[in-house]
């Protein structure tokens, strides 16, 4: 391993320098963050127009007006990309990734800080792109976020799949450089640049996250590339990858021989490995809060890391099992069944793992860890819907029904969101010197917590029940009539979920500003970003190299004068 | 991370009358031993910057692998054909400009070539250049001879030729979306020749940092990336073409 360098650039000054196109990998974190912050507020914002709309379909909103079933279909597309892409896949790994990975090594910033800084940039871009597409003649596009062809492959197929769809696609495209950027730069620090005596097995488990999620982003993001140059293609020089011959509005097309299922393997090759993209990180965040706050070890640490190498390898295998209902032969079905049944084992081991760390624990039940025993509760309830639709003969009457977005919403949308708040809470004394307000943040883990549940545990009924998803108009189909006062019950929680959010962005700001000084090490953790000044210095540590003896979570070792051993004190009896 | 530690041979330096001289020692230089031009953290750098490349060419490595599959899943797919009423399969391979296509392989071999010497004979400065300003010590046989340059050019010679293939193609009818045989030739070739027009660019902007006098080491870094990714865009190359002309 390499000796500590120095630093390739002094602090800058200036505003531009310092704050804008900062190479600091802090900085770069923050604008991350922020970034996602204002994303999950926009999709937020139009998830509840959506909820609105399925229980008052006739009202009329102020500025928006009446919204029309194709108006409905682009605020589903574009609630479910902004989420997925500029929320979930940027929040904990460009945001936190990015913040803490330098510093829980050991290093003093990232590997390529220029290709950092072009990386959240690249990402602004891609992001402004997206919502320029609300704005652009015939609006955003409809084809949902999974973008399937033939009704995104042509420019004619209904509003918004003209120029919003295009920039739509344009946008994903430019998302995936920013992405494949930042994976680089998360892949070569952790092998290139890590403290001595940080060997690979006593790095915390949040960097194996960032790492193991930064591998599959590097195989995945090229596939969804390849994807969107296709269709692009298809939409404007008249190719026919995606477009089998048909008509459109009673006149041929144009296109002839392609196939609407390359699009969805292309896609979902991609797009399952994403998911685990976006709850890798929260999982590694989890491991870290839930050990510190029950100040003990994490429980079978080297199973959590081969368990997350296992859940990483096993992503790129089940694709297939989104696709279900595409006609695929059942043979090809069982063994994506098979592949996606087998993940579960090494989640179980992983949610085993955290109630063993939990086990005869002496808890300290402070907003971290609110949140981190709150995403093992999503987890495990989002999760467990999942091995229902890994069965085809499950899947058959529950694929397209509201049972899908139950399971992913609590998964992605609740579990995932939670390992954000839990980072938030947990690494805001670090990152900004103060202490977010305890009481205002136990109303905000409740409310959400209730609310979350609320909102997303009737999904799965509902989808038995035979309500399907991405239709605008509920109450028109009489079958569904009895299932409107759930729906409705549905709505309101939905309502006050969003505004309990408002808490958690005020107690954000003001606590930046206003709260109680924070010291070095406010939860007496035991990880290297603990060791070192509160907000750190530009180059991590001033001026120091640290040296690791320990292990991650040496926490009530027998013998210690306190009950946590930081990684760089001096090596204790259980070190390994 | 050993494979990726630089061995490049240095000449011995002699004097001016052949012989073997006082030489200094070798100064600092925080890694095993190497020679140290400057920055402390030299062989450092050189080490994370090919382990950068490694890790970027696996997304590219991705994209073809992407386009690949699409490649052959599109030569078997089925279609319906209105006038006979029939299923049939309606993939008909192009004929390829095969003979402009070998000559353009070996211009990117050459260039390959041509960029090698250019990656070795800056290592070799790089690595001689604490000694060179002893006076009586001489470089032997060590010519300033343009291998950037040239590569430069030869590189360039491709993509003209890449052009001239698929001008070729058009004269005969087959245009992007003619057929879907044309389709991916178009695009395989295409991506290709984008991404070695990105191999392009950083090689003049290494002739760039030699006007505005940049340090020696840092673009020895550059070349030497530049040189493999070159080396790796070459062997895609290969493999595009063994693609379209073998598995129609």
């Amino acid at each position: 391993m390499v000796a500590q360098e120095s630093h390739q650039h002094s602090a800058p000054q200036g505003f531009i320098r310092k704050w804008v196109f900062s190479l600091d990998h802090k900085v770069i974190g923050l604008q991350y963050y922020f970034l996602a912050l204002t994303a999950v507020f926009v999709g937020m914002f139009l998830s509840l127009l959506m909820r609105i709309h399925l229980i008052w379909p006739t009202a009329v909103l102020p500025l928006l007006g009446e919204i029309k079933p194709e108006t409905y279909l682009s605020l589903v597309t574009m609630h479910g990309t902004i989420m997925v892409f500029f929320v979930l896949t940027t929040a904990p790994q460009g945001g936190f990734g990015n913040y803490f990975l330098p510093i829980q090594i050991g290093a003093p910033d990232m590997a390529f800080p220029v290709l950092n800084m072009l990386s959240f940039w690249t990402t602004f871009v891609a992001y402004v792109v997206m919502l320029a597409a609300f704005f652009v003649v015939g609006g955003a596009p409809l084809h949902g976020w999974t973008g399937y062809a033939p009704l995104s492959a042509l420019q004619s197929a209904g509003p918004g799949q003209g120029l919003g769809a295009d920039l739509w696609i344009i946008s994903i495209a430019i998302f995936c450089i920013a992405s494949l950027m930042g994976a680089l730069n998360f892949i070569t620090t952790t092998l290139d640049m890590r403290a001595r005596g940080m060997s690979l097995m006593r790095m915390p488990l949040t960097c194996w996250s960032w790492f193991i999620t930064a591998i599959l982003g590097l195989l995945a993001f090229g596939v969804l590339l390849s994807a969107g140059i296709l269709l692009l293609m298809d939409r404007n020089i008249g190719t026919s990858f995606f477009l089998p011959l048909g008509t459109i509005n009673g006149q041929l097309t144009g296109h002839k021989g392609g196939s609407p299922l390359l699009w969805q393997h292309l896609f979902w090759f991609f797009g399952h490995p994403e998911v685990y993209i976006a709850i890798l990180p929260g999982m590694g965040v989890a491991s870290q809060v839930l050990s510190t706050f029950s100040r003990k070890p994490i429980f079978g640490y080297k199973a959590m890391v081969y368990a997350m190498l296992s859940i990483g390898l096993l992503g790129f295998m089940v694709w297939g099992h989104h696709m279900f209902m595409s006609g695929m032969s059942p043979y090809t079905a069982f063994a994506f069944s098979i592949m996606t049944m087998a993940i579960g084992v090494p989640s179980a081991i992983k949610t085993f793992n955290w109630l063993g760390t939990l086990h005869k624990a002496r808890i300290r039940f402070q907003s971290p860890m609110l949140f981190a025993i709150g995403f093992v509760s999503l987890f495990v309830s989002g999760g467990l819907s999942g091995p229902f639709l890994a069965q085809p003969a499950l899947d058959i009457p529950l694929h397209d029904t509201a049972f899908v977005p139950g399971h992913f919403h609590l998964i992605m949308g609740v579990a995932a969101i939670f390992g954000i708040f839990a980072a938030t809470y947990y690494w805001f004394p670090k990152m900004f010197g103060r202490m977010m307000s305890e009481k205002l943040a136990r109303i905000h883990f409740f409310l959400t917590l209730i609310g979350t549940y609320s909102v997303f545990m009737p999904m799965h009924y509902l989808g038995l029940a035979g309500q399907p998803r991405r239709y605008s108009q509920l109450t028109e189909l009489a079958y569904l009539h009895p299932l409107m006062g759930l729906n409705t019950f549905m709505t309101y929680a939905a309502i006050i979920t969003v505004a309990a959010q408002l808490i958690f962005l005020f107690n954000l700001f003001w606590s930046m500003f206003k709260g109680p000084k924070a010291s070095d090490n406010p939860w007496e953790a035991t990880t290297l970003e603990w060791t070192t000044a509160t907000p750190p210095p530009h180059d991590n540590f001033g001026g120091r190299t640290p040296v690791v003896n320990n292990g991650p979570y040496e926490y009530s070792v027998p013998g210690a004068p306190r009950d946590y051993v930081m990684q760089s004190d001096p090596a204790t009896v259980t070190a390994h | 991370m050993a494979s990726f530690t630089p061995t490049i041979p240095a000449p011995r330096p002699t004097t001016s009358r052949g012989e073997r001289g006082n030489l200094p020692p070798v100064v600092g230089g925080g890694d095993g031993g190497r020679p140290d031009p400057g920055s402390p953290d030299y062989g450092a750098r050189l080490r994370r910057a090919r382990l950068g490349l490694a890790v970027a060419l696996t997304p590219i490595g991705m994209l073809f692998v992407a386009f690949t599959s699409a490649y052959i899943v599109r030569q078997g797919l089925p279609t319906f054909d209105p006038s006979t009423n029939t299923v049939v399969h309606d993939w008909i391979p192009v004929r390829l400009p095969t003979l402009l296509f070998l000559v353009n392989t070996c211009v990117l071999l050459l260039s390959s070539v041509t960029i090698e010497y250019a990656r070795r004979q800056l290592a070799r400065q790089v690595a001689l250049e604490p000694v060179q300003s002893i006076p009586g010590v001489s470089l032997g046989a060590e010519r300033k001879f343009p291998w950037l340059a040239l590569t430069i050019i030869l590189g360039l010679c491709f993509l003209a030729g890449q052009w001239l293939a698929w001008s070729d193609l058009a004269a005969r009818g087959f245009y992007v979306a003619t057929g879907p045989s044309s389709s991916f030739v178009y695009l395989l070739t295409g991506a290709h020749a984008v991404h070695l027009l990105g191999g392009i660019l950083a090689l003049l902007a290494t002739g760039v940092s030699v006007v505005l006098n940049r340090p020696l080491a840092s673009r020895r870094i550059v070349v030497d990336v530049t040189a493999w990714y070159w080396h790796f865009m070459a062997l895609l190359w290969i493999y595009i073409l063994a693609l379209l002309e073998f598995a129609r």
